[in-house]
């Protein structure tokens, strides 16, 4: 069966940069990219929500099926 | 699937006014989670504060709120409570709000064990002002007002809301998101007074001041020192040197709840000649 990959949402207007989400990502899916959190491997995704559950500014989405 | 935190937010009011990396956001995340989990109803739901960057949360939230004075959370949320019973009252704020000057709040709400929440987000800290030490700042600190260290040992909120007579205590981290809202759920549906603590990080003013490079160092401590209330069953003295537990500390459930005690006094009153 063929992985489904979720769709990541980074809303910049809302994101202070912090590396939080980066940094706890057990998968190394995300990056910094200037000031704001990127995608950067979204293959490597597991789906565990820890980045959206962890930004404390209700900017990045795990958008799933 | 994401969840859905805007059903719960004030329309327009985000981004918030949190420093980068400060876990109230989290904290304030796993409050709706909460609140949504209960299926809590914006109106029968007040969510009260006092002051500092805690405090600031109920600004967000969009149900019934209040943003009074410095450390009287517990005071208007009394009000409310005693007013309006059917109502679900949670109190957020910081620990200089809660044990400061609202100490004495603090510990009459827990004494009367009136059915309320109270969610402490302890950055060790008076984040808002600058950073002066609070009752919670550890011994050997720094903080603007303690630059050379604090002499003061710092409260331990879990222990001092247990002796002053809540009836349901819990502890968390603003890194173990998840847990976050499970221990706010469990609080809320506890008839009685419930304090969940959340050790928290202000790295602005307290990060800084000892020697946290980053914000991600500040949650990398709050990994490491935090012990489930489980898994501290089994390590002896020496491994819990220096750890903190979190999970549920204590649930008593025969203590009377004082808005149902109350209305046995209207009642009494009423009969009387
Ligand atoms: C009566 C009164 N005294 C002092 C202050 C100044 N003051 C504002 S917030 C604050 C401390 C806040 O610390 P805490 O509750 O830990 O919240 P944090 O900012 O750390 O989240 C103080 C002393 C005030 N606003 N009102
Ligand atoms: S859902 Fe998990 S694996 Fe995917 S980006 Fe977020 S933290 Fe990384
Ligand atoms: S955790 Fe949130 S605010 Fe911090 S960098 Fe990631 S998306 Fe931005
Ligand atoms: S000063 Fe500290 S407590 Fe206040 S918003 Fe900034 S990091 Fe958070
Ligand atoms: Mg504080």
């Amino acid at each position: 069966m063929e992985k489904t990959l979720p769709k990541i949402e980074i809303i910049e207007k809302y994101c202070k940069g912090c590396h939080i989400c980066v940094e706890f990502c057990p998968k190394d899916v995300l990056e910094m990219k200037g000031f704001y959190a990127s995608v950067k491997n979204l293959e490597a995704c597991i789906k565990c929500m820890q980045c959206e559950l962890r930004c404390p500014d209700f900017a990045i989405k795990v958008i799933t099926e | 699937m994401a969840f859905d935190y805007d059903k719960w937010i004030r329309p327009g009011k985000l981004p918030h006014i949190w420093c980068p990396g400060c876990g109230h956001g989290i904290v304030m995340k796993g409050l709706i989670r909460a609140m949504e989990t209960l299926k809590l109803k914006k109106e029968e739901t007040a969510v009260v504060s006092g002051i500092g960057c805690a405090s600031r949360l109920p600004g967000y939230i969009d149900c019934c709120t209040l943003h009074t004075a410095h450390g009287r959370a517990a005071a208007f949320a009394t009000g409310v409570k005693m007013a309006k019973p059917e109502m679900n009252v949670i109190l957020v704020g910081g620990d200089g709000d809660g044990t400061a000057i609202g100490g004495n709040h603090f510990i009459h709400a827990c004494r009367r064990n009136i059915d309320m929440t109270y969610i402490i987000m302890n950055n060790y800290i008076y984040g808002m002002t600058g950073g002066q030490f609070s009752p919670c700042t550890p011994t050997g600190h720094k903080a603007s007002t303690t630059p050379y260290g604090n002499p003061d040992p710092g409260f331990d909120i879990a222990k001092l809301a247990i002796g002053a007579g809540a009836t349901f205590v819990a502890r968390g981290t603003a890194f173990h998101a998840n847990q976050i809202d499970k221990l706010i759920v469990e609080a809320i549906q506890h008839k009685g007074f419930s304090v969940v603590e959340i050790l928290d990080d202000c790295p602005t003013t307290y990060g800084r001041r000892n020697k946290y490079k980053s914000v991600i160092e500040m949650m990398n401590r709050l990994k490491e020192v935090a012990v489930p209330v489980k898994a501290a069953e089994k390590m002896t003295a020496e491994q819990l040197q220096g750890k903190v537990l979190t999970g549920v500390l204590y649930k008593e459930e025969s203590k009377p709840e004082y808005t149902a005690e109350y209305a046995k006094v209207i009642e009494r009153a009423k009969a009387a000649k």
